[in-house]
């Protein structure tokens, strides 16, 4: 349910976003619709625009064209309360960036505490759950260099997480992972899609994006080129160069 | 030879030398309060300013201006001239209370203005010098601006710029001698005294040692910190 009251309007509006750096046009006229409890997955080669609008999406970048709307809230308006938007939205970046002068449970803590007002002991409970749910309640105490790329990056996850956010971004989680480390993140990203959680994912990952999407896009140099249900878009794109993208990562995953 | 001979005669006399240890101690101990007063105030003061200075938008501007003004005008003028500014000037304004505080407390203001400018600068580099990313995951948390520094950036920053800082106060701890130029009886300046009145140079030797004495320990905590980050990164790196 959005808080506008008007059920049928998709959680997340992108309406037309372009956005440039310098010179360089990032966004062109991007528009996306994403309802709630569904699972978005955006593809597309590096630098072809997939992080710079999940960027956009938490207002970590500005958005110069165009309208987005979460929640029924225009966040592209002047006035919006950024640090009220970003607790409904949780984001997961390729690099985890947790705080290295901070434990696991520290960093799991603080913005719950420090941005909602919850008390010492509810987020310290809240956290050790999360972390158990994960397996790494005994690595609550240790500091995030302690623990391999895998636990890392499902701690940033557990993080987002304690911030109870009706959305999840996920730039490019798996990324920086060695391949044996790669399912255990996916397993609990599989998991919070079956419990229902709002995600848009930018993913290398075919067969993931493949098992978990409602609906893929396709982004090319800046623009959606093609979107559509996971089937469509794997079995019968219909735009040559998501045909030839396609071929080329399968190509890749074969080799390796 | 006879020169040279007389030279050393006149610094290494141990009977002169144990005689003006009482005199040069007593005003060593306005050193070392000065060094300590100062200190704790340019660690605040320098990372007020150097928060201020990475205040963002256009309505901090003239703050920044402020302190970008502040640490080029105190890091530029030599510390002797802003001890003559502060020493000689303050009390002349008449302004009641802040023109009637001892020598030595000017000498503390003067030794905070300078090194607060330097600090200033250390400070700043270690707040750039931690990852766009950390801001990002902060924000990205909800965190406010301030929140942000407080938890995330700031702490960050204070660890990797220890040795440094404890480099200028080195400096700081041996610039507590200049400020004598204002009157202040501190070591050197009681050193000079017992040498006019004895003919003979070892109560310099004496504040020597005492300066020696204070900054060794300091200088090896600085390098055992490097060496121990060192080490760490390294073991990080494997």
């Amino acid at each position: 349910m959005s808080s506008n009251g008007n059920a049928a309007a998709p959680f997340v509006q992108v309406k037309a976003v372009s956005k440039w750096f310098g010179d360089l046009q990032v966004l062109k006229e991007v528009s996306l619709d994403v309802g709630e409890h569904n699972v978005v997955c955006l593809i597309g080669a590096s630098g072809s625009g997939k992080s710079t609008l999940l960027r956009c999406l938490n207002m970590l970048e500005r958005v110069e064209e165009g309208e987005i709307v979460v929640d029924g809230q225009r966040i592209t308006h002047d006035k919006i309360d950024v640090n009220a938007l970003r607790k409904k939205i949780g984001i997961v970046f390729q690099a985890y960036n947790l705080f290295p002068h901070m434990t696991v449970l520290q960093n799991v803590m603080l913005a719950p505490r420090k941005a909602r007002g919850v008390s010492r002991d509810d987020a310290e409970g809240r956290a050790r759950q999360l972390l158990g749910r994960i397996g790494l309640e005994e690595k609550a105490d240790e500091y995030p260099d302690r623990l391999s790329g895998g636990q890392q990056q499902r701690v940033a996850i557990v993080r987002a997480l304690a911030m109870e956010p009706k959305l999840m971004l996920l730039d490019e989680i798996t990324s920086a992972l060695d391949p044996q480390l790669v399912s255990d993140v996916l397993n609990l990203v599989r998991e919070l899609a079956e419990s229902g959680m709002t995600m848009i994912i930018a993913t290398h990952e075919m067969g993931f994006a493949r098992e978990v999407a409602d609906k893929i896009c396709f982004l090319d140099n800046g623009r959606i080129l093609e979107e559509g249900g996971p089937e469509q878009i794997f079995r019968d794109p219909r735009e040559p160069r998501t045909r030839e993208f396609l071929a080329r990562v399968l190509e890749a995953e074969k080799m390796s | 030879m006879h020169a040279l001979h007389e030279v050393l005669h006149a610094f290494f006399n141990l009977h002169s030398f144990t005689l003006a240890m009482p005199d040069v101690w007593a005003g060593f101990q306005v050193n070392l309060k000065m060094m300590a007063v100062a200190e704790v105030l340019v660690l605040v003061l320098a990372l007020a300013i150097a928060i201020v200075r990475g205040l963002p938008g256009r309505g901090a501007k003239p703050f920044r201006a402020l302190a970008i003004a502040y640490t080029d005008f105190f890091r530029g003028t030599p510390i002797i001239i802003v001890a003559f500014f502060v020493g000689f000037g303050i009390p002349g304004l008449q302004l009641g209370y802040i023109s009637s505080r001892s020598f030595t407390t000017y000498g503390i203001v003067t030794l905070t203005l300078v090194y607060t400018a330097y600090v200033t600068e250390v400070y700043r580099a270690g707040i750039e010098s931690v990852h766009a990313s950390q801001r990002a995951a902060a924000r990205s948390l909800g965190l406010s601006y301030a929140q942000t520094m407080r938890y995330v950036i700031v702490p960050q920053a204070v660890r990797r710029v220890i040795p440094p800082l404890l480099n200028d106060f080195v400096g700081l701890q041996k610039d507590t001698a200049i400020v004598s130029v204002i009157g202040v009886a501190e070591a050197a300046s009681l050193s000079q005294q017992f040498s006019t009145q004895n003919g003979d140079f070892p109560s310099y030797l004496v504040a020597a040692v005492f300066f020696i004495l204070i900054t060794i320990p300091l200088a090896r905590f600085t390098d055992h910190l490097v060496a121990q980050r060192e080490r760490r990164e390294r073991a990080q790196a494997f």
